[in-house]
């Protein structure tokens, strides 16, 4: 006995001693729950297994991208709530990033109104529960909306009412398919062109406008592109017939309610990282700027933002994976995303909850494996270019 | 911004410096106040000016403005649910304990207040359960009852008082010595704060009944504090880290010096100073614990929310949507925005305290 306790003092054994003891523990609680769980199971009558992914699932789907039956199998359900989380993601990452940037840069304006409004703003949307501004936009603002006959529409082509929003959808998309090789061209352009002019303004110390440029390679001449496009391509117009509209791609309400809500409510969070960001620049960087006679413009482009982003960057990224997983508040309003369609009616169709919720949960961690590697790629990048 | 205060200028000067310096200044402002009349002089109206205070149902309800009748009608619902109307004393009771222990303990000068905060600590939370639940003498008062701002409250309060303990024990599990202990705490942090909350709400309702022995049964309130907490504990296990990386080395090395062993530098060196730093980060958490209770309404547990949500349904009562939206948000809001207001406080405080 004496000897294992002074055995004991020695830090390896006793490292060895916890976590062995540790690890017992653990295995016995998992062992506990899996042998309860198999009872349980076995009591039930639920079967085990991912073989019910192959059945005919026979669920509903009111709104899909995929050409999704209720005749097609479980798998395909799967898919078609996966294919609907991406789309409200992608849509809301989209807008939250434009109104984030949008409210953060009027937060740091020093015309006091604008940015009380901002800072109104943003500690009105963090301080409320997201499911609040979902509930609210779903049967607060959509169920009040008009009738499809007395629907809002914005120039005869859109329409917005209480089954949604209607918006035209083309024919065909050759004329598409033309202006995004078009665009993918004018990007690899600009991109020439400004390595061309920074190796010229080495060589020769001559300026070049890149910048002017650029928005004009990548922004005005592409939306000319999808302009002409638009306009020789045939659309599937949504046309009022008898008590709703016909024709054209339906945005369901959940989905804008689920839209509306994730967006905005992300916006505020976005807003407080871009303020971050831009003020962890230092006023001596700006004033040194300023005395080398850069431009506002110039300071902005070549002095702020360059040193705001790599802040920025990782918070906002962990924003867009929040968003993402925020997507599953979709369930709460019906919206057929995967927790609703999946986890929600497939669960209660097979009763093979283990295996559904463990399917689940790997698709958001996966998501978020992803978005930490890339994270990682973009910090140790980061860290080369400023030593 | 950090240069010297100029000799104080008069109203005018400010507000041509902070509003119409240029012409595009003022513009913009001009624009602002545009938007502001706009939206704030309908919004009053509707909120107060045209709205309908008095009365007892929806026919008192004439002019065109917000009906708070109907708030003032269902407010004891708002409050608590479908807490038999009898036993709420208890509740209330309950509440006036925890303002009275959190008001007594935050007096700087209470003697001995180190002790009385462990004591509230142990004895509030099961005295708690005893009083709203009831048994011993209590009429018994099923979890399915609970609701309103009352559960709000139980569930963020329950769900946190799991989630801190848990939070730093994962946390000092994360910076172990030993690498199972640290491989077991990032997989479990890693795990709950992968995965959205609504999922883990589902999760802990379904599984729970599943992996206890049969016959066992889980609440459903309690699976659903459970599962919230588990979460949160993750985050605060984030929150909690920030806080140790942020204390020196030399001081853990100093207290080892001194002869310390791992618990008691952990005790009375590394945590007091790690909670501290943390503690802002820690309450940020739990305002996002606070708006992350509103997800029980997916496994039809009826909080704040799900009580204005399931309001709506009320035929003697309809079109209230909005007033009822109002109410449980404004609620909500004014929750959050002080609890981040005081950690604001708080943070100002460290850095006063750290001479920056």
């Amino acid at each position: 006995m004496n000897a294992f306790l002074l055995k004991f003092r020695d830090r390896k054994v006793r490292d060895i001693f916890w976590q062995g003891l540790a690890s017992l523990a653990l295995v016995a609680v998992v062992v506990f729950f899996v042998k309860n769980a198999s009872d349980n199971m076995m009591k039930a009558g639920i079967a085990s297994g991912f073989n019910f992914l192959w059945r005919d699932s026979g669920i509903e789907v009111p709104f899909n991208l995929t050409g999704y039956k209720p005749s097609d199998t479980i798998w395909a359900l799967l898919w078609t709530g996966i294919v609907n989380t991406i789309l409200v993601s992608v849509a809301s990452v989209f807008l939250a990033t434009v109104v984030g940037f949008t409210v953060g840069l009027m937060r740091l304006s020093h015309n006091w109104l604008l940015s009380t409004l901002a800072a109104v703003y943003i500690e009105f949307v963090r301080n409320i529960p997201l499911l609040f501004f979902v509930l609210f936009w779903y049967f607060g603002v959509l169920a009040a909306l008009p009738t499809p006959k007395e629907s809002f529409d914005f120039l005869g082509i859109i329409f917005l009412n209480r089954r949604g929003l209607s918006i035209p959808t083309p024919n065909e998309f050759l004329g598409f398919r033309l202006a995004l090789a078009a665009i993918l061209v004018l990007i690899v352009a600009q991109f020439v062109l400004a390595r061309w002019a920074r190796a010229r303004q080495a060589r020769t110390g001559q300026d070049f406008p890149v910048w002017i440029a650029g928005v004009v390679l990548c922004g005005a001449l592409p939306l000319l592109a999808l302009v002409a496009a638009g306009a020789t391509t045939s659309w599937d117009q949504p046309i009022l017939r008898g008590f709703n509209y016909r024709g054209g791609f339906v945005l369901v309400p959940e989905f804008v309610a689920l839209f509306m809500a994730l967006s905005t409510y992300t916006a505020g969070f976005i807003a407080e990282v871009v303020r971050g960001g831009i003020q962890s620049v230092r006023q001596g960087q700006i004033d040194a700027a300023r005395a080398l006679g850069l431009t506002p413009g110039r300071i902005a482009r070549l002095v702020v933002i360059p040193q705001a982003m790599p802040v920025i960057i990782p918070p906002i990224t962990s924003q867009y994976l929040n968003l993402i997983k925020n997507s599953s508040f979709g369930a709460a309003i019906a919206y057929p995303e995967i927790v609703a369609v999946f986890m929600g009616s497939a669960l209660v169709a097979t009763g093979q909850a283990i295996e559904i919720i463990a399917i689940t949960l790997g698709i958001y961690l996966t998501i978020g494996l992803a978005v930490s590697v890339f994270m990682n790629w973009y910090n140790a990048r980061h860290k080369l270019v400023t030593r | 911004m950090k240069t010297a205060a100029p000799p104080l200028p008069g109203w005018v000067a400010i507000l041509r410096q902070r509003l119409f310096s240029t012409w595009l200044d003022t513009a913009v402002s001009l624009l602002c106040l545009y938007v502001v009349w706009r939206a704030s002089l309908p919004l009053v109206d509707w909120l107060l000016v045209e709205a309908n205070w008095k009365g007892e149902s929806r026919e008192d309800c004439t002019s065109r403005g917000a009906c708070w009748v109907f708030i003032r009608a269902r407010f004891a619902q708002f409050m608590y649910g479908q807490y038999p109307v009898p036993e709420r004393w208890r509740v209330d009771l309950l509440g006036l304990l925890v303002l009275f222990a959190g008001i007594a303990l935050s007096w700087r000068g209470l003697p001995r207040r180190k002790e009385m905060a462990i004591a509230v600590a142990i004895v509030l939370p099961p005295l708690g359960i005893w009083l709203l639940h009831g048994g011993f003498g209590l009429k018994i008062v099923e979890t399915r009852e609970w609701g309103g701002l009352m559960l709000t409250l139980f569930l963020a309060i329950y769900a946190g008082l799991i989630a801190v303990p848990l939070g730093i024990l994962l946390a000092l599990g994360r910076r172990s010595r030993l690498p199972l202990i640290r491989f077991a705490s990032v997989v479990f942090i890693e795990f709950w704060r992968g995965v959205p909350i609504i999922t883990v709400i589902f999760l802990a309702s379904l599984l729970l009944p599943l992996i206890m022995p049969t016959g066992f049964n889980v609440d459903r309130l309690a699976r659903a504090v459970i599962g919230l907490a588990f979460v949160i504990a993750a985050y605060m296990a984030e929150a909690v880290r920030g806080g140790l990386q942020a204390l020196p080395e030399g001081q853990v090395e100093a207290a080892q010096a001194l002869g310390l062993g791992y618990w008691r530098i952990t005790r009375l060196i590394v945590l007091p100073q790690a909670l501290r730093i943390s503690l802002p980060a820690m309450t940020n958490e739990f305002i996002s614990l606070f708006k992350s209770t509103t997800l029980v309404l997916i496994v039809s547990i009826f909080d704040l929310l799900g009580i204005a949500q399931a309001a709506l349904a009320d035929p003697a009562w309809v079109g209230m949507n909005m007033e009822a939206y109002v109410f449980a948000g404004a609620i909500y809001w004014f929750a959050c925005f002080g609890l981040s207001q005081w950690s604001r406080s708080q943070e100002k405080r460290l850095q006063v305290a750290h001479g920056r």
